[in-house]
């Protein structure tokens, strides 16, 4: 089922490659193959390969239970709200809550994660911004 | 010899005191990565690229760090297989079989050490491989014009799957998302905006470090927080004593026919298109296990020669596998390919032109690969106790720290929101085709190379006129175009049968274990 599933995304997106290629505009001067001709290829072969999967799929791949699932959900929307934040809260601060965050999911007692992020965003700040120089987000306080 | 009159002037671009401390920080990391189960060769070189490119470090020091890391990973890979019975990568997976029951028979200094000193010869003679064969492969490739280019880049493709590829649809789904979203940006030839739905961030492409980061290091965080922080093997089974830690001349001549065989297999297993390391080691293993032990007496048990086989198989393989990323710029395993965009970021395209234009690169590279197999020696032996002790670092704090970095290197060099969503994004895309067996390489793979396809296509296509028959034009397009189909279609027949029997070899040997 997981495999007829991928068919079918592949499948429209196949579809949604070769709609965008045919909206490419027309260049002023171009050659004989033109920018939109390599990407029908490339959908062609997306399409024809999606097809196999919806025709023989593979066995069923061991899914995670539904907390496992949403654990994985949680890291993700952590991770996405943490390239929201950096700029504005600045690298130590993000950074430590997230490093916290990681560690006590993966399993460490919450004072060890608390210290793994502390650790963690100091340790990295100073390796990385303070001797190799390289541009830190900038929260309020400078770093 | 002209070949070794460059690799000289190699030597001298490269032993520079920079280059030497570059070499032996990127020798260290890579032996701790390569050790730690979960942080292979691919993730480590890639995570430290962006790294790399920021630190402002010119093409052959950013060179040479990070292809010692590649080495010293390939050799890193070992010690947990000895002594934990986990692979620390996929090519180490052939040195638990017979390291583990040595280390359980009190002798793991002894199988470490005998095993840095085959993945030195591996490593070494596969080199001196290297030397000799990229500038003959060279001479070929000169030959090549656009038609060419183009049915090579589709050659490499087809091949990537390698012989115990299972379900070929899926390497040319994940190649073809791959090639399909490096057509994003600006149309080099036309100027045209293509796939940009007019937002600025995507008018120059998607980064491919973007996508190696996240489809790697990422989504690697991502498996582990579904196992709980346990990784995918399980957990560790208790640590041992080491034991002496030089290998004694006794064992190593016992061993030397077995690191030469496994050398020169590993090299041919290397250079081959779609084959690489984990193949390499696994070649090694069985011959060795054919030539040297047929009834199964010892093999398995603790002999010292299948420590020494698999070593040198898959680090002459990761030396063989260089060739063709060199000599052509089309890499053969997902390692390497990831050395591909360590070059391309440098704004370095390998392939013929590189060695007629640039050969203080690439000798200096190939020197630099001498000095790294020395470091490590000199490294491995001695210090292989330090390198134990960084395994005790739990992955519930590693994960999180490698994460991290991945985070870093990616905002050194964008400095933006945008980017490092992407970068989530993939990191879920990965865990998702991972969990749907869809191979992760050829999407890198079609992300690095797809513009420079679609290229050579239509270069092709406007000195033909515009008639499709020039890709079968010449006999070396046609020869590369057999070499291709045979390669793609092979593994539907033969491809469950070798998948089988690696796990059969595995699970045999195992048997006996308990």
């Amino acid at each position: 089922m997981s495999d007829r599933v991928l068919g079918g995304v592949g499948l429209a997106l196949a579809i949604f490659y070769a709609w965008a290629a045919t909206i490419i505009p027309e260049p002023f001067s171009s050659d004989a193959v033109g920018p939109a001709g390599f990407p029908y290829i490339i959908a062609i072969l997306l399409a024809v390969s999606s097809v196999y999967f919806i025709l023989k799929p593979d066995p069923e791949p061991r899914w995670p239970t539904l907390n496992r699932l949403a654990e994985i959900g949680f890291a993700l929307l952590v991770m996405f709200a943490y390239a929201w934040v950096l700029p504005v809260a600045g690298f130590i601060l993000s950074t430590t809550v997230v490093t916290a965050y990681l560690a006590w999911r993966l399993g460490s007692h919450p004072l060890e994660a608390v210290i793994t992020g502390v650790a963690t965003a100091i340790g990295l700040y100073v390796v990385f911004g303070l001797v190799f120089g390289l541009s830190l987000a900038e929260g309020p306080f400078g770093f | 010899m002209e070949v070794l009159a460059n690799l000289a002037d190699g030597f001298a671009v490269a032993l520079t005191w920079q280059n030497l401390a570059l070499a032996l920080v990127g020798c260290f990391l890579g032996t701790m990565m390569g050790a730690l189960p979960g942080l292979g060769p691919a993730n480590g070189v890639a995570i430290l690229i962006p790294l790399a490119f920021t630190l402002g470090l010119d093409a052959v020091a950013a060179l040479i760090l990070l292809t010692s890391v590649y080495y010293g990973a390939m050799y890193g890979g070992r010690i947990s297989s000895i002594l934990l019975n986990i692979p620390g990568d996929e090519p180490a997976m052939m040195t638990c079989l017979d390291g583990y029951p040595m280390a359980q028979a009190g002798r793991a200094g002894e199988a470490l050490a005998l095993s840095g000193v085959a993945s030195f010869v591996g490593a070494f003679f596969a080199t001196w491989g290297l030397v000799f064969l990229a500038p003959l492969l060279v001479q070929i490739a000169l030959l090549f014009g656009p038609a060419e280019y183009f049915v090579l880049y589709t050659l490499a493709f087809a091949t990537l799957g390698g012989i115990a590829a299972t379900n070929q649809a899926k390497s040319a789904f994940a190649a073809a998302l791959g090639i399909g979203i490096a057509m994003i940006g600006v149309d080099t030839q036309t100027g045209v905006q293509r796939f940009t739905f007019g937002e600025v961030h995507l008018f120059d492409g998607i980064d491919f470090l973007i996508a190696i980061v996240g489809l790697f290091a990422l989504s690697e965080v991502f498996v582990f927080l579904e196992h709980q922080g346990r990784g995918v093997q399980g957990t560790a089974r208790g640590r041992m004593a080491i034991g002496r830690v030089t290998p004694s001349l006794a064992i190593l001549r016992y061993c030397t026919p077995t690191m030469i065989r496994s050398t020169v297999l590993g090299f041919v297993a290397g250079v081959l298109p779609g084959a690489g390391a984990s193949l390499g080691s696994f070649l090694a293993y069985s011959v060795e296990r054919q030539v040297a032990d047929p009834r199964g007496k010892t093999f398995g048990k603790g002999d010292p020669r299948g420590v020494a086989a698999p070593e040198a198989g898959n680090n002459a393989a990761s030396g063989g596998a260089l060739v063709p990323m060199l000599a052509l710029g089309v890499p053969g395993s997902g390692t390497t390919a990831v050395l591909l965009a360590v070059l391309l970021t440098l704004n370095i395209q390998p392939g013929p032109l590189l060695f007629q234009n640039s050969p203080d690169v690439v000798w200096g590279l190939i020197a630099a690969l001498f000095i790294g197999n020395f470091m490590l020696l000199a490294l491995n032996i001695p210090m292989v106790g330090l390198f134990t002790r960084v395994l005790l670092i739990p992955t519930r704090i590693l994960m999180p720290v490698v994460a991290m970095i991945a985070f870093i290197g990616i905002y050194s060099i964008t400095g933006s929101t945008f980017e490092l969503m992407l970068m989530v994004g993939f990191g879920a895309l990965g865990w998702v085709l991972r969990k749907l067996d869809v191979p992760l390489v050829p999407i890198i793979l079609g992300i690095l190379l797809g513009n420079e396809m679609e290229v050579n296509l239509r270069r092709a296509m406007t000195i033909s006129n515009g008639d499709w028959t020039t890709l079968f034009d010449s006999w070396l397009a046609l020869t590369l175009w057999a070499i291709a189909v045979v390669g793609f279609v092979l593994p539907m027949f033969l491809g469950k049968r070798v998948k089988r029997k690696m796990a059969q070899e595995t699970e045999e040997v195992e048997g006996t274990l308990d």
